[in-house]
């Protein structure tokens, strides 16, 4: 690690061939790897074994790359810089921009209040900022990249599109139905003097680093969720019949959209564990537009950051808020239903 | 010198809380550590990324959590003269 900090571009340089030189021959590990274990070939164990034993340094690889290259993306945005961008834009324009800069602001739900305090505070449209707080956790680069990596570059799309649908609309939605009212009367009161920090401007050498601290920070945090995401993918793989999911999560049960959102929203669970599950889950007959209607659920609305938003924001607002964007995820789940 | 660690409990803030309390400790400085933890205060000090290190009521951390190291660095450099 010290020489990683020493030489931040240098150790790129060598560590991003060894990265692709691993990649490469990680099919062939695997198997020679399930093939060791003796146990007998095309059995359900076996298959499940290999799932795991394939998917998980996969993913972990994929997941570094991608939270490295976000790192250094993202030491070029701040919420602050996002805000100063917003300033001022109309309602429409407002929504397409805070929701583009929703997927590149580094964000955590934990920051949830002091960002919305921060938006209303320099007057800018609740509904501008809705489009921000829907984007941001909805179209986490964990998700496009392990969208990519498992299912190619045109569902990574596909997700990242009809995210910003719906965080534009929700969030003009939102802002149509004038509903400053149900925000908590102390959050207009908030007049902050303090200049807040001054940001030092990065050089590229230090964005490197950041790079490397957000594969710190971020892998660090997922690994478990990822595991067990893998885990219960390898369960699906090996032990569920194939076209099980077809009469539960496939084209023909109609209910199959609303139910899976309305599973998918107190669940909590970040990108990289469910994704596992909802490519388990669709190899197994379930359609996309139902497995892409209860991942958006599970990772854009999750119950611990309602509770969050709940200091802000009235309990009204709060159910608009839930109920618009679960609205706007069961219409695309339909939609993927009938374009597929 | 005051030092206040802004945030809601989260585990980010109770991170920076240690390291600080750490950082201290080597660094052999005398200082009082608060938590602020009230969101209308936290926004007070006008910053939209928790954990916040606030030092004499000046940010000089928002949104993450420096290493030891840094931290030293920081407390180093913005320490009230005695």
């Amino acid at each position: 690690m010290k020489l990683v900090e020493k030489y931040p571009l240098g150790s790129v340089l060598v560590l991003l061939p060894l990265w692709i030189a691993l990649y490469a021959v990680l099919q062939q590990v695997a198997d020679a790897l399930v093939l060791a274990t003796g146990l007998p070939q095309g059995e359900r164990l076996t298959e499940a074994v290999r799932f795991f034993i394939y998917e998980v340094p996969k993913v972990l690889m994929l997941l570094t790359l991608v939270v490295f290259v976000v790192g250094i993306v993202r030491s070029y945005f701040s919420p602050e810089r996002t805000r100063a961008m917003l300033g001022g834009k109309s309602l429409f324009t407002g929504n397409v921009l805070a929701s583009l800069l929703g997927i590149v602001t580094p964000f955590c739900s934990c920051s949830a209040v002091p960002l919305f305090i921060g938006f209303v505070e320099t007057g800018i449209p609740l509904g501008v900022t809705f489009s921000f707080l829907i984007a941001a956790p909805m179209i986490n680069e964990i998700a496009v990249v392990l969208l990519w990596g498992l299912f190619g570059w045109q569902t990574a799309f596909l997700y990242v599109g009809t995210g910003l649908v719906i965080a534009i609309t929700a969030g003009f939605v939102i802002g149509k139905l004038k509903v400053e009212r149900f925000v908590e009367d102390w959050v207009y009161e908030i007049h902050s003097d303090n200049p807040g920090m001054e940001e030092a401007v990065p050089v590229f050498r230090d964005r490197i680093q950041s790079g490397y601290s957000a594969v710190g920070d971020i892998v660090g945090k997922v690994w478990p969720y990822l595991l067990v995401g893998i885990g219960v993918g390898a369960g699906i793989h090996g032990y569920v019949p194939e076209n099980f999911m077809a009469g539960l999560m496939g084209k023909s049960a109609w209910w199959s959209v609303p139910v899976a959102v309305l599973i998918g929203v107190p669940l909590y669970s970040n990108a990289a564990g469910i994704i596992p599950i909802v490519q388990a889950l669709l190899a197994k007959g379930a359609s996309l537009g139902t497995a892409l209607a209860f991942m958006m659920s599970v990772i854009g609305l999750s119950l611990p950051e309602t509770i969050i938003l709940r200091k802000v924001l009235k309990l009204p607002l709060i159910f608009i808020f839930v109920g618009v964007v679960a609205v706007g995820i069961i219409i695309v789940g339909y939609l993927f239903n009938i374009i597929y | 010198m005051t030092i206040k660690i802004l945030g809601p409990g989260c585990m980010n803030c109770q991170t920076l809380y240690r390291r600080t309390e750490e950082a201290l400790n080597e660094l052999h400085i005398e200082a009082t550590i608060e938590k602020v933890e009230a969101y209308p205060e936290i926004a007070a000090y006008g910053i939209m990324r928790t954990p916040g290190l606030v030092i004499d009521e000046k940010v000089v951390v928002a949104g993450f959590v420096p290493p030891v190291e840094k931290l030293k660095e920081i407390l180093l450099a913005y320490r009230s003269p005695q």
